[in-house]
Order: C-alpha cells, then structure tokens, then sequence
C-alpha cells in the first residue's frame, strides 16, 4: 500500500484520522488491527477459561470423538468430526474468496470483487446454518443418560461397550406422576412436557437386561472410559443414581459435566455470532461495492478492513477447532 | 505492498499455496483424531499427550498464514507487525500459565480427597 494515496471518504472528518499515518496504514485499517487484537484476548479469555475448567476435571472430560458423530442425512452412522471438518473447509475457503477479493481491489476489478464477496458471503451463511444445526444435535442429545447425587453423569453400554439409548431398555411402569397442566395448577405453574421415561423406569430396564453395564466419566491411563462391571453397575445405581438426562442445557448435560455444555455453548455461540455479525457488515460492503462507491473514491481499502475482520473470524475458528474437537 | 500489475500473478499464486497448505494441515489433523495413533496418545511431554502437542503446533502454523499471507501481516510494517504479534503472543501464555496452573491445582485438591465431589 503506498503510504500516500489511501482515500477513505472521511478526510476532513474528526474521525478520519487526519493525514499522518503512523506505521504506514490508515486510521482505519490500524483501528481494525487493534480491534482485532482486543478481540482476540477476549477469545483467548474463554478459550483459557475453558482449559482452566478442563484441567480441573482432567480424567473425566467428554471425548469429542463420541459427542459429535453426526453427519447430515448419514442417520446412525458413527462420523467423528467429519462434519466439523467440512465446516472448518467451508470457513477457510470462505476466507479464500476474501482475499482473492481484496487482491481484485487492488486492481480495481469491480465485477471480480463483487463475486468473490457474493461467495464469501455465501460461505459465511452455510457456516452459521452448521452451526445451527450442530446446536441443535447437541441439545437433543443421543443416548440419554442417568445423573448421581454428586452431578456426575453415568451412561449405559452392552456388552461390547457401545453406548445404548435409555429409552430403548426402559420399562413402562404405572407412574403416580402426571403432567402438571394450568387446570390442575395454580395459573402460574405449568410444565411443557414430561419425560418419557423416569428413572426407575430406567433402572427397572437395567435389571432386566443381563448384558447392560455402567459407564462412568472417569477416563482410564489410555484415555477410554471406565466401565464398572455388573455388580458394580447395579451397586451404582442403587446408591447413587438421582434422575435421568435427556440431551445438553446449561445445567444437565448427558455427555458429561455440566461446563462442557456451557463453555460449548459459549465459546462456539459467541463465535458464530462473530461469523453472522461479519456476514452483515460483509453484505454492506458488498452492496457499497455494487452501488460503485469505492471505485468513485479510487481505493477498495474498505474490502480490505472487512477482509481483515472476516479473516480473523476465521483464526479464530482455528483455535476453537482445535481446543473442542481434537485436543 | 506494491500491488501492481506485474506481481498480480504470484499475489494470486501465494493465496492458493497458502490455501493448499491449510487444507493438508487440516485434513492431518481430522486423519490424527480419528486414528488417534498409539505411541503419540502414550507418550507424554510436559503433563500432555505428545498428539495434543502435534495437533496445537499445527493450529499455530495454520493461524501464522491466515495472518502473515490472509491478513497481509507480511506487509505491514515491522512496528505495527510486533506491536500486534507480541502484544497477543505475551498476554495470552501469560493467561495460559497462569490459569492452567490453578486448575491443575484444583484438580490435585479435588482428588486427594480434601474436598469430595462424587458422593
């Protein structure tokens, strides 16, 4: 970039940075990298927060391979992170277009800026429906599993050690409990729905099935999870088993402590929410574009700024990537 | 960054090495999750598995080239360039050290036993 000829349409404007430049970039574009940096050590916040609560339950973290095994229209087929990985492609390639985009602005081509814009905006909305769709897959959750008095989670296994759905073993019993509606209540109490089955549904099930077995959270030195065996398992649930879970919340969580689930959301929530607000500001610029703005004013360092943001947006899924699913 | 018609070229050419480079390093890692291979899993270097030391040296290298080739770094000046890079690099193992230090903490007073958390 020559340090001279960097027209942003604020010149004369209190914000439009006057004419020194500092470090041979524009007001605009230095802001954005310190933004940037800002942003980034919140990330690394929550991304450190997460090791912390991590390390503080080290042999008894969820295994990610078995927690996102989903793949969209592969139903019951076991696909550890395939999906993620296509997400983690369709963000770079995204981030591809974006700078094949800001290297047309150099050259002003119009026409090939606003199609590598129109791709990346593309990307950006196919990233954030994964998301969406990997969100939802979480919360309703897979198996199911039984909570302890001491919030750990216990799930069930047979006999080869593969992880059985609850209510596939649950027996019907005659409950007591019925759904609390709003003509059986005070106007204030209402439930939206009632399980399908309780635990000593559950535990009624269990018995009944010889093969079934207890596994725990606790991770063995190779880094599996411990299963008790069939005294042990029926032990466990005599003395510790409080309810059942159903899929991951803030506070219940089947895949294992409940921070798992918050730090999940959290993390992957305030990056995709990242992901939409640079598709947005993506869209505008991009319109700008259209409408010729920037090649009346002779420079596309706007695609530039925005480039910047959507790269980093990127970087961060990087890290997000790594620390979630693979470490 | 002296964009001009002559090195249109290899700005193009650079953007799809660096692609490329990303993409095998992601398809390495997905490959390594999966197979998750034994003596990487059992070897241990510095309280972690010698795979998870693979699989974060290889996410900083892929976040190098977003940077330095996506973010233009390699052109900025050397002073904006530090002013960024060391910036973050510093405070974030500072962050690091520090929080990761407690939680193994907190994980030692846990299970010996001086606070109970499974009963």
């Amino acid at each position: 970039m020559d340090a001279t000829a960097v027209k942003t349409g604020t010149e004369g404007k209190i914000w439009g940075g006057g004419e020194a430049q500092p470090l041979k970039a524009s007001y605009g574009k230095m802001m954005m990298w310190f933004f940037i940096l800002s942003d980034a050590l919140t990330f690394s916040g929550f991304l450190a927060a997460y090791g912390f609560s991590r390390f503080k339950f080290v042999n008894q973290w969820p295994i990610a391979d078995e927690v996102f095994t989903h793949f969209p229209f592969l139903h019951g087929v076991d696909a550890p992170m395939y999906y993620v990985a296509l997400m983690t492609f369709i963000l770079i390639f995204s981030s591809v277009t974006m700078v094949l985009a800001v290297d047309a602005g150099h050259h002003m081509k119009k026409n090939k800026v606003i199609w590598y814009m129109f791709f990346t905006i593309l990307g950006g909305f196919i990233f954030v429906g994964s998301q969406a769709w990997e969100w939802a897959n979480f919360i309703s959750g897979e198996y199911g599993a039984i909570e302890t008095k001491g919030g750990k989670i216990l799930q069930v296994v047979n006999a080869e050690g593969e992880q059985v759905a609850l209510e596939s073993f649950a027996v019907e019993l005659p409950s007591a409990r019925t759904q609390l509606t709003k003509s059986e209540a005070l106007w204030y109490e209402s439930e939206s729905s009632m399980p399908d089955f309780d635990l000593a549904e559950v535990v009624e099930g269990f018995k009944a099935n010889p093969d079934l077995l207890i596994r725990t959270q606790l991770l063995t030195e190779a880094g599996e999870k411990t299963i008790l065996s069939r005294e042990e398992s029926l032990a466990k649930l005599e003395n510790d088993a409080m309810g059942v879970v159903q899929g991951a919340n803030l506070i219940h969580n089947e895949y294992g402590p409940p921070l798992f689930a918050d730090f999940f959301f959290f993390i992957t929530g305030f990056h995709g929410f990242h992901v939409f607000s640079g598709v947005i500001i993506n869209i505008i610029i991009f319109i700008n574009v259209i409408l010729g703005t920037y090649e009346r004013r002779g420079s596309y360092e706007m695609v530039e700024k925005v480039g910047l943001y959507w790269h980093f947006v990127d970087l961060v899924w990087v890290f997000v990537f790594t620390f979630f699913y693979l470490v | 960054m002296a964009h001009d018609a002559t090195n249109h070229g290899s700005a193009t050419k650079r953007i799809w090495t660096v692609f490329a480079i990303l993409s095998v390093v992601t398809i390495v890692e997905v490959i390594l999750g999966i197979i998750r291979p034994a003596f990487l899993v059992e070897t241990h270097l510095l309280r972690m598995h010698l795979l998870n030391w693979v699989f974060i040296i290889l996410t900083i290298y892929k976040a190098y080239y977003i940077t330095w080739a996506f973010m233009h770094m390699e052109h900025e000046t050397k002073g904006l360039r530090r002013s960024i890079v060391w910036t973050a690099i510093f405070l974030i193992c500072y962050l690091i050290f520090i929080l990761l230090t407690e939680g193994d903490y907190i994980f030692d007073v846990y299970d010996e036993g001086y606070i109970s958390w499974d009963f």
